[in-house]
């Protein structure tokens, strides 16, 4: 009966577990790794120098990344606080929302929770996924979020590319734009893994600032999944104890 | 002198004598715990009424917590979440408590629910128990909605707008309603406050009444066990029954164990994948509620989604509101459905254990049909079910009065 009721409850998990995946363009894992502070600290960098002019994060202080990262209050303030912020301050920046709608169509928006928003399989392939399109605003357009308001921000760092779509005709007569490949029009400073690595870190660095306690949860995981594994086993030995007269 | 003093004697028995004379706390111990009575073969399934007690606590005790961080303010709401989550020492945990907690909590009663279905612990003279226990369904379902609103992401932003404007499906004065629910024309700050108000004391308070009085009336009666026998009918010559044993200390002892590989469970995701990969904490709900962005996909948590693919499987708005809102409402009549005189389902026959079975997947299927954004062949399935569902509860009536099954044994053996 025992074995028949956790084969029930094991088949109950299985559709809670099947999430379905959007249909967005997303070719490549992120393989971001939480535990690497050198990989956070040079997303940091990445996101202090080219993300945050405009997208603020303002639930993270720069003295909590600096805890986390290892680093110490000069090295964070030398290298990583860019603009006259003070070290318990948030990360924000001076742009407003109404300049941002102006500017952009969109206002960028705060960053500190995004990665739980969009993921960061998303994020990585959106971040490496820019062409020229003379057709939008903003002169780039994205396979990952098609028509997104952002322009290129990292194209020195990857390139100009553009994108190259063959348009099908399918049985019922509808047309299908198809990707087909990109061609590299200007290179970049970085070659492709470069690049990919710079985004990884980046991508890295947001995961992390969407949850820093991730980092003091996961460690906290082991020794309160041993110890409740061992409270079991008592608990278990207790009730067989106490059972052992009734039949 | 004397004659005083050995008065005083006489009476001072200890301080437990002090309070029965006062209020009979030895006795309510003994009702409850120590000579209650209950069937020595309780197995798996029996886990989940304590479970869904410790569950409760845990929401109380996490909650209240989360209310001394908390502002239900549109402007600050999603960031107090997010100020709970990174400033406030252990902020995170207390949170993740209470968020993994709810989820638990419809795993757990729905197991707990399913358990009722299976020993058939709804049927005479337990009816009262299964009603008061629906009531409590009902009212867990308003708590977690609203509780839900709270962190004021775009999903319960979006999530309060759908599920509130399902009152305007009532006849005449529909549209009124939905006002009077929001405190506002739309979702506002005005919502948002009356819902906190509803989610962290009028709701915990029914519910808290409610499980005083599911417990008093099982305690009443005694409780059902997978046999499915009366185990008061033998009893000895104390008037204890023979297939009996004392909840204290035998099950509170085999509570812990349940308690403890619960717990086991609970904490893994707490502490390693606490949004479940978007199943507990979704996607969606990261970004700040936005009246001008709707998502992509409108969808309720997944306790919510069987009834919500009914929902959707109508496709008049009105019918479809009705349809979910009979899909709760008979399972309130199961003890007068089910007909047969058989409690347990290890001694009904086939026909009974296949349907108990489909009803059983139908309903896991359906809550993950009410996932998905709905192709036509989901809508298609989901109808189908949507009518499975319905129909075995017509079935159960028709077949239940003239069941076959197998004879029950007078007394548990083993």
């Amino acid at each position: 009966m025992m074995k028949k009721s956790l084969l029930f409850l094991l088949c109950m998990t299985i559709p809670m577990v099947a999430s379905a995946a959007g249909g967005a363009y997303i070719t490549e894992p992120a393989n971001t790794n939480i535990k690497s502070k050198s990989s956070l600290q040079k997303g940091a960098k990445t996101y202090m120098n080219y993300c945050l002019a405009c997208h603020t994060m303002a639930f993270q202080r720069y003295n909590r990344v600096a805890a986390d990262l290892g680093l110490t209050e000069d090295e964070m303030m030398q290298s990583l606080v860019l603009t006259d912020a003070k070290f318990a301050d948030k990360m924000t920046n001076n742009m407003t929302i109404e300049q941002g709608t102006k500017w952009f169509g969109a206002a960028p928006p705060d960053l500190s929770v995004n990665a739980k928003a969009r993921g960061v399989d998303w994020l990585y392939n959106y971040l490496i996924n820019f062409y020229v399109d003379p057709t939008r605003p903003s002169g780039w357009n994205n396979l990952t979020f098609p028509n997104a308001s952002m322009p290129h921000v990292l194209w020195e760092l990857q390139g100009i590319r553009e994108a190259k779509f063959e348009t099908h005709t399918d049985d019922a007569g509808d047309d299908h734009r198809e990707f087909v490949g990109f061609e590299t029009i200007e290179e970049g400073l970085m070659s492709e893994a470069e690049y990919k690595d710079l985004v990884r870190d980046l991508v890295n660095f947001m995961d992390y600032s969407a949850e820093p306690a991730q980092l003091i949860r996961m460690a906290y995981a082991p020794w309160v999944l041993l110890f409740m594994a061992f409270f079991t086993f008592i608990a278990y030995l207790l009730k067989v104890n106490y059972f052992k007269d009734i039949h | 002198m004397g004659k005083i003093a050995s008065s005083r004697t006489k009476k001072s028995n200890g301080l437990m004598d002090w309070f029965n004379q006062r209020l009979p706390v030895t006795q309510f111990y003994k009702d409850h715990l120590s000579e209650y009575y209950a069937p020595k073969n309780f197995n798996f399934w029996y886990f989940f009424g304590s479970l869904a007690l410790l569950v409760l606590v845990n929401q109380i005790v996490t909650g209240i917590w989360l209310t001394m961080h908390y502002k239900p303010d549109a402007a600050q709401a999603f960031g107090m979440v997010e100020y709970i989550m990174r400033d406030v020492p252990w902020g995170w945990l207390i949170r993740y408590l209470h968020t993994t907690g709810a989820s638990a909590f419809f795993v757990v009663i729905y197991l707990h629910m399913f358990r009722g279905l299976l020993y058939g612990s709804y049927k005479k003279p337990r009816e009262l128990i299964w009603v008061f226990g629906m009531v409590l369904y009902l009212a867990l379902m308003a708590e977690a909605f609203m509780g839900y609103v709270l962190p004021w992401g775009n999903m319960s932003y979006w999530g309060a707008k759908v599920i509130t404007q399902l009152f305007s499906a009532v006849p005449y004065f529909g549209d009124s309603l939905v006002e009077w629910v929001r405190g506002d024309y739309l979702i506002s700050d005005a919502t948002l406050n009356r819902f906190f108000a509803l989610h962290v004391i009028a709701l915990p308070l029914v519910i808290v009444i409610l499980v005083v009085l599911h417990i008093a009336a099982l305690h009443t009666v005694g409780s059902n066990n997978p046999e499915g026998v009366d185990i008061k009918k033998h009893k000895d010559e104390n008037g204890v029954p023979l297939d009996g044993i004392p909840f204290h200390p035998y099950y509170t002892v085999k509570d812990i164990f349940g308690v403890a590989m619960f717990l086991f469970i609970f904490l893994f995701i707490v502490f390693v994948k606490p949004d479940m990969g978007g199943l507990f904490l979704e996607h969606d709900n990261f970004v700040p509620a936005n009246p001008s962005s709707t998502p992509d996909h409108i969808k309720p948590v997944w306790y919510f989604t069987p009834f919500y693919a009914m929902l959707r499987a109508v496709p008049d708005m009105q019918m479809g509101a009705l349809v979910m809102a009979l899909a709760i409402v008979v399972l309130f009549f199961l003890p007068w459905l089910d007909r047969s005189p058989v409690k347990s389902i290890r001694y009904r026959r086939w026909p009974y254990k296949i349907m108990l079975s489909l009803f059983a997947i139908t309903f896991v299927i359906l809550g993950w049909l009410g996932m998905q954004s709905g192709s036509e062949l989901q809508k298609m399935v989901t109808q189908i079910l949507t009518g499975f569902y319905f129909f075995y509860f017509i079935w159960l009536f028709f077949y239940s009065r003239n069941e076959t099954y197998h004879e029950v044994p007078e007394r548990i053996e083993k």
